[in-house]
């Protein structure tokens, strides 16, 4: 069933028995008012056979039947809400005992086809028309609001922060472990990348509205969709637009500051590189996203490039354990945007955004998922045990069953977007645990060494 | 004591849903499942700006019905059915906050679950985004027993304002 009015199938009609106890007939009186009045009901085939009820319309009339269904939830409300509306011609049965209805058109919501998310996101053109028409007739600008503090959290997506301190703050602490930290500097440095990534948040949001991408998303969900705060009229276009460039500004100031203090080019060419692949993620002419690239730009940006930056902003110089622990936690922030491109997929596809999930099957969206966290495990215990990475980092493999759970729950979930949602948060948690054990495998090693003349062998 | 007959006043005030019919721009009715509450004058109901195709057909043609039909819904001791006709007013001036001060207390009443809801404002922005349907009585249908098949008693109402 669909909230949209359709022609009636018998499929629609065969399940009225099991689903509904009861119809409700709706007529139009001579005087205007509608009248509704509760009989019982029996499928017959094609029509719907009505038990006597009065008051009863004339003969021949074209009436509405109604089927509603809620289960009561004592203390809490109700669940199990569905409805039928159906529209069509009333007769008198043979011999005039019952009524035959025969429906010619419909109407319907049911929460188990279709979740009220999903409901409620099929509304939004419509609120939209309503607080237009609103506005025109009152004269005053009539749109949806939300506390400040909240608007902003929703439009820059405050949250996913996370995939930003992670990456940062084990750059920090393998310059840490080189012997090389500053406080202000490690402040500074999160703060500027901080930026770049509420920027980047910002921007997809400007472009993703612009190009349609969000108003085909009909399966937004809190983790996928963007913040939608344009879309739903929370803010305009133009002032998005410019949160976005106000957070690359500071980005940028502090990129350039940081550049001149600790090393210009090495850092210059970073920032360039963090900078532009946020920017053309989504924006013309090159709209990486677009082209099933966003993964590789995701896990470049908030991989080897923040790892690498914040560590040579510390340290003055590059190192390939630096490079080389910023690999897993490059793949692992790369399968959060993979899956949250999941429930995406159709909207996606609509507005011509061709990512991976958009392009492969279910089956090789989830061999690629297994192999990609598979080879991020595997290079954190090839790291750990060759000495490539500190030894503690090993303790970071203790997040491989979050990696299976995610792969169970694509596999049961793939095509229900709310469903999902929870094995989507299990992914962002083993993005943020693993590159928090992985800075705790450092964090361990510098303990030890301070603590310790020579620190076994596990310890360094 | 309401405007209401007091089996009636009964029913809105514990039943969980119940039919909102409106009239389209063609004039069919087009019915709306909604928890309806009682203020002891008007029956009172809200609608997200989300699903507010029916505040656009009630400010062009303000005759509605509200029917009580579900057994389930309505948990009292001796069941009835019940439809009452009216004219219905939209109030639209703040839908921001406006139903708050009026419908909220009694909405969470029948739905404590609200609150919580009401919690995630910012996950579900539009759907807090609400008008008021004001429906003053005029004429009420009551079926003792819930059957059908006999004519119900017939209450005419002077109107309220």
């Amino acid at each position: 069933m669909t909230a949209a009015r359709s022609g009636v199938d018998r499929a629609m009609l065969e399940r009225l028995d099991e689903r509904f106890s009861h119809a409700v007939v709706v007529t139009v009186g001579d005087d205007g008012y509608p009248m509704s009045v509760a009989t019982s009901f029996r499928v017959a085939g094609d029509s719907i056979e009505l038990e006597p009820f009065i008051p009863a319309p004339p003969a021949e009339s074209d009436v509405s039947v109604v089927f509603s269904h809620i289960r009561p939830q004592p203390g809490s409300g109700y669940d199990e809400r569905r409805y039928v509306q159906f529209w069509g011609p009333l007769r008198p049965g043979e011999g005039g005992a019952r009524h035959v209805f025969v429906p010619a058109r419909a109407q319907a919501w049911d929460e188990q086809d279709m979740p009220f998310f999903e409901f409620s996101e099929r509304g939004v053109p419509q609120a939209r028309r309503y607080m237009d028409d609103l506005s025109e007739r009152t004269g005053r600008r009539v749109r949806p609001r939300l506390p400040a503090g909240w608007l902003f959290l929703r439009a820059t997506r405050l949250p996913f922060l996370t995939a930003t301190v992670i990456p940062v703050g084990l750059g920090i602490a393998i310059a840490g472990h080189d012997g090389a930290f500053s406080w202000w500097l490690a402040v500074l440095t999160l703060i500027g990348a901080m930026c770049v990534h509420l920027g980047l948040n910002v921007a997809n949001d400007v472009f993703d509205t612009a190009s349609g991408a969000d108003a085909a998303n009909l399966t937004p969900t809190q983790f996928s969709g963007g913040s939608r705060v344009v879309h739903y009229g929370l803010m305009r276009l133009s002032t998005l637009a410019l949160l976005s460039a106000a957070f690359y500004a500071v980005a940028i100031g502090i990129g350039l500051f940081l550049a001149v203090d600790r090393g210009f080019w090495p850092l210059f060419w970073l920032g360039v590189a963090g900078v532009a692949i946020s920017v053309f993620y989504t924006a013309p002419p090159l709209r990486l996203v677009h082209r099933g690239l966003g993964e590789i730009c995701v896990a470049l940006g908030f991989g080897p490039i923040m790892v690498l930056g914040a560590y040579y902003v510390q340290a003055q110089r590059f190192t390939w354990e630096a490079l080389y622990a910023s690999l897993p936690v490059a793949i692992l922030i790369a399968l959060i945007l993979y899956v949250n491109e999941v429930p995406d997929r159709a909207g996606d596809a609509a507005a011509g955004k061709r990512t991976l999930p958009v392009r492969l099957s279910k089956d090789a969206v989830i061999a690629v998922y297994e192999w990609s966290s598979g080879i991020a495990f595997g290079l954190i215990l090839v790291g750990g045990l060759s000495g490539l990475m500190v030894r503690p980092t090993l303790i970071a493999v203790a997040t491989i069953p979050l990696a299976v759970q995610v792969v169970r729950g694509l596999r049961a979930n793939y095509d229900n977007p709310y469903a999902l949602m929870a094995d989507m948060a299990v992914n962002i948690k083993l993005h943020l645990y693993t590159g928090l054990l992985l800075i705790a495998g450092y964090v361990v090693a510098i303990v030890a060494a301070h603590l310790i003349d020579r620190p076994p062998v596990f310890l360094r | 004591m309401g405007v209401l007959p007091q089996e009636v006043e009964q029913l809105l005030d514990v039943a969980l849903v119940a039919e909102l019919t409106v009239l389209d721009e063609h004039d069919r009715p087009v019915t709306h499942p909604l928890i309806p509450l009682y203020d002891g004058r008007r029956i009172l109901m809200t609608s997200s700006v989300l699903f507010s195709k029916k505040l656009e057909h009630i400010k062009r043609n303000r005759s509605v019905a509200v029917s009580i039909s579900d057994p389930i819904a309505v948990d009292v001791e001796r069941f009835r059915r019940a439809t009452i006709q009216g004219d219905a007013t939209v109030v639209d001036d703040d839908l921001h906050s406006g139903w708050e001060r009026t419908v909220l207390p009694l909405w969470r009443k029948k739905e404590p679950a609200i609150d919580f809801f009401l919690g995630k404002r910012v996950a579900l922005p539009l759907f807090f985004e609400r008008a008021v349907i004001e429906i003053a009585p005029r004429r009420v249908f009551l079926w003792e027993d819930g059957r059908t098949d006999a004519p119900p008693q017939v209450v005419e109402l002077e109107t309220v304002r």
